[in-house]
């Protein structure tokens, strides 16, 4: 416990980091997949092929993605950037599906119906098609944001890893508080997240949680 | 009044929905169209407000041609039901109701006062403005799709089988309101449906279409089933014709006898049952002055013992008829 009292500036330090590394790709991910998922439902042929690239995409280890990308595309090895650009694109790769599978469970006569009543493309997919799709694409939501916060932590290996820089310390010094502090706090960091994320799907779809039809 | 000019709607692969579609729809009138599925119907009805562009033939509304303004504006202006309401299910039913004062961006007070009013005008329960559509039955569902078109006080109002996927209690419920309602609004409707019952109960006008998208007759219900213009509309119309042609004689004209002393007379003063060899038995179903020659034979039909009983406004019963008194009128 010593240790975490004389420590407490950094753990708070990497705490902080931790969170905007996991949060900003989260918030970068579901600003691309939306329009994505869209353009993906109305051209469907493009569906198939973006969830399996996807696949294809969140398959790649994230160590390697890390160290690949400032080859790629000119980011500095050392730069946050790396991180964040890495889990987006993983945050994109499981999006894409429930963006396209929540656009998709929007029914048909629900459609028509606002069409025929006279919205406008982008009024029925801002109020009418993606409020219907936010109980499907939450469900990923909170899958990407439980991932991220754990690779968070794999960016240690580059420097830049939140918490994670916990766990090098103790492996550097071989002493386990740093680990186990690191540990408990992305765990706790987890939960909290997705508390969150629940109790906003919660606000965003009160009619979600109405009770079954009555005959009348 | 809405014209269809030698409308056609033609597929890319080549299927023909709609062939040479030409009709008068008359304004503050049910115009049906019928048929059996491929025949073209909600396909003609649903270019009417350009959620299906036709492929050539003109579409006017009271002169103007429907491609004259923008598609959305021209939504926005008709009323627009379609089978299992359609209602937005993530906004309560006030806000369904809104739907259309909310585009046209009208004033909320009175946006919430229009759609408070609608739902009374359409049966429901004001209490149920805060719900959501799940928590509707299908019938209340209905209901508020009508609402939700009528909001902003269209002139046309488009009805896509409206009724067909509500048990049939329900949907005769569903159709005796619609009249009333219509008696009340006079709109222009252009009302879809697969069932003949339902096109002559509902329809001014019945166009009644055949499979490939042409018309095969428009004629009021009475004229369809007295006349039926080829062996298509006879056999689509169904084998009672002459029967259900009855729904359209007024049972004024009967000649009614005076209420035997063997019908017993309940404390509210309807009719009771009838008394026979000490039982007494089930009325069966009564008629009032102004129902159809239909409605009166059914009475005689389901009466225990072959008299009809007429009623009045309160249910009370004014006479009777049997089966002699029947067929005098029914014969020419």
């Amino acid at each position: 416990m010593r240790w975490v009292d004389d420590n407490s500036l950094l753990i708070w330090e990497q705490l902080r980091e931790h969170l905007y590394l996991a949060l900003i790709p989260m918030v970068l991910g579901l600003l691309i997949s939306v329009p994505l998922g869209y353009v993906a439902t109305r051209y469907s042929w493009l569906a198939n092929p973006l969830v399996a690239l996807g696949g294809v995409l969140y398959s790649l280890p994230s160590i390697a993605l890390f160290i690949v990308l400032p080859a790629l595309i000119g980011t500095k090895v050392l730069s946050a950037a790396n991180i964040i650009i890495a889990l987006t694109i993983y945050a994109v790769s499981l999006l894409i599906r429930n963006v396209i599978d929540g656009l998709r469970s929007v029914p048909e006569e629900v459609l028509q119906a606002a069409v025929s009543v006279g919205y406008g493309t982008l009024r029925r997919v801002m109020t009418i098609d993606l409020p219907i799709a936010v109980p499907v694409i939450f469900a990923g939501l909170r899958v990407v944001t439980v991932a991220n916060i754990s690779m968070v932590s794999v960016g240690a290996i580059i420097g830049i890893g939140g918490l994670g820089e916990l766990f090098t310390l103790g492996f550097q010094q071989d002493f386990l508080t740093p680990i186990v502090v690191g540990v408990v706090l992305s765990l706790a960091l987890a939960l909290l997240a997705d508390v969150a994320l629940v109790g906003l799907q919660r606000v965003l779809t009160p009619w979600a949680r109405v009770n079954t039809p009555k005959e009348a | 009044m809405i014209e269809f000019e030698s409308v056609t709607k033609q597929y890319p692969d080549g299927t023909v929905a709609v062939d040479t579609l030409s009709l008068r729809i008359p304004s503050n009138e049910i115009t049906v169209f019928v048929g059996p599925s491929g025949c073209g119907k909600t396909t003609s009805l649903r270019m009417i407000n350009r959620t299906i562009e036709r492929t050539s033939g003109r579409i006017s509304i009271d002169g103007e041609d429907i491609n004259a303004g923008d598609p959305v504006t021209l939504r926005r202006g008709i009323g627009y039901v379609i089978q299992h309401a359609g209602l937005f299910p993530h906004k309560t039913v006030v806000d369904n109701v809104a739907t259309v004062p909310k585009l046209l961006g009208w004033d909320k007070r009175k946006t919430r006062a229009t759609a408070m009013e609608l739902l009374e005008r359409v049966g429901l329960d004001p209490k149920l403005a805060e719900r959501y559509p799940a928590q509707l039955s299908g019938g209340q569902q209905q209901r508020v799709g009508v609402a939700r078109a009528l909001a902003a006080d269209p002139k046309i109002m488009l009805m896509d089988e409206p009724f067909s996927a509500v048990d049939p209690v329900v949907r005769h419920q569903l159709q005796e309101e619609l009249l009333r309602l219509q008696r009340d609004i006079g709109k222009t409707i252009v009302f879809v449906t697969h069932d003949i019952d339902e096109a002559i109960k509902l329809g001014d006008n019945v166009a009644v279409l055949r499979v490939g998208g042409k018309l095969a007759q428009f004629a009021p219900p009475a004229e369809l089933l007295a006349k039926p213009a080829d062996e298509f509309v006879e056999g689509f119309i169904g084998q009672d014709r002459g029967y259900r042609a009855l729904t359209f004689v007024t049972a004024e004209n009967l000649p009614l006898g005076p209420v035997p002393a063997d019908l017993a007379i309940g404390a509210d003063g309807k009719p009771a049952g009838w008394r026979k060899d000490g039982d007494t038995l089930p009325v069966g179903a009564v008629f009032q002055r102004g129902d159809s020659l239909r409605a009166a034979m059914d009475s005689v039909l389901t009466s225990p013992i072959g008299q009809g009983v007429c009623v009045d406004e309160a249910g009370k019963p004014v006479g009777v008829i049997d089966y002699t008194g029947l067929t005098g009128v029914l014969r020419p």
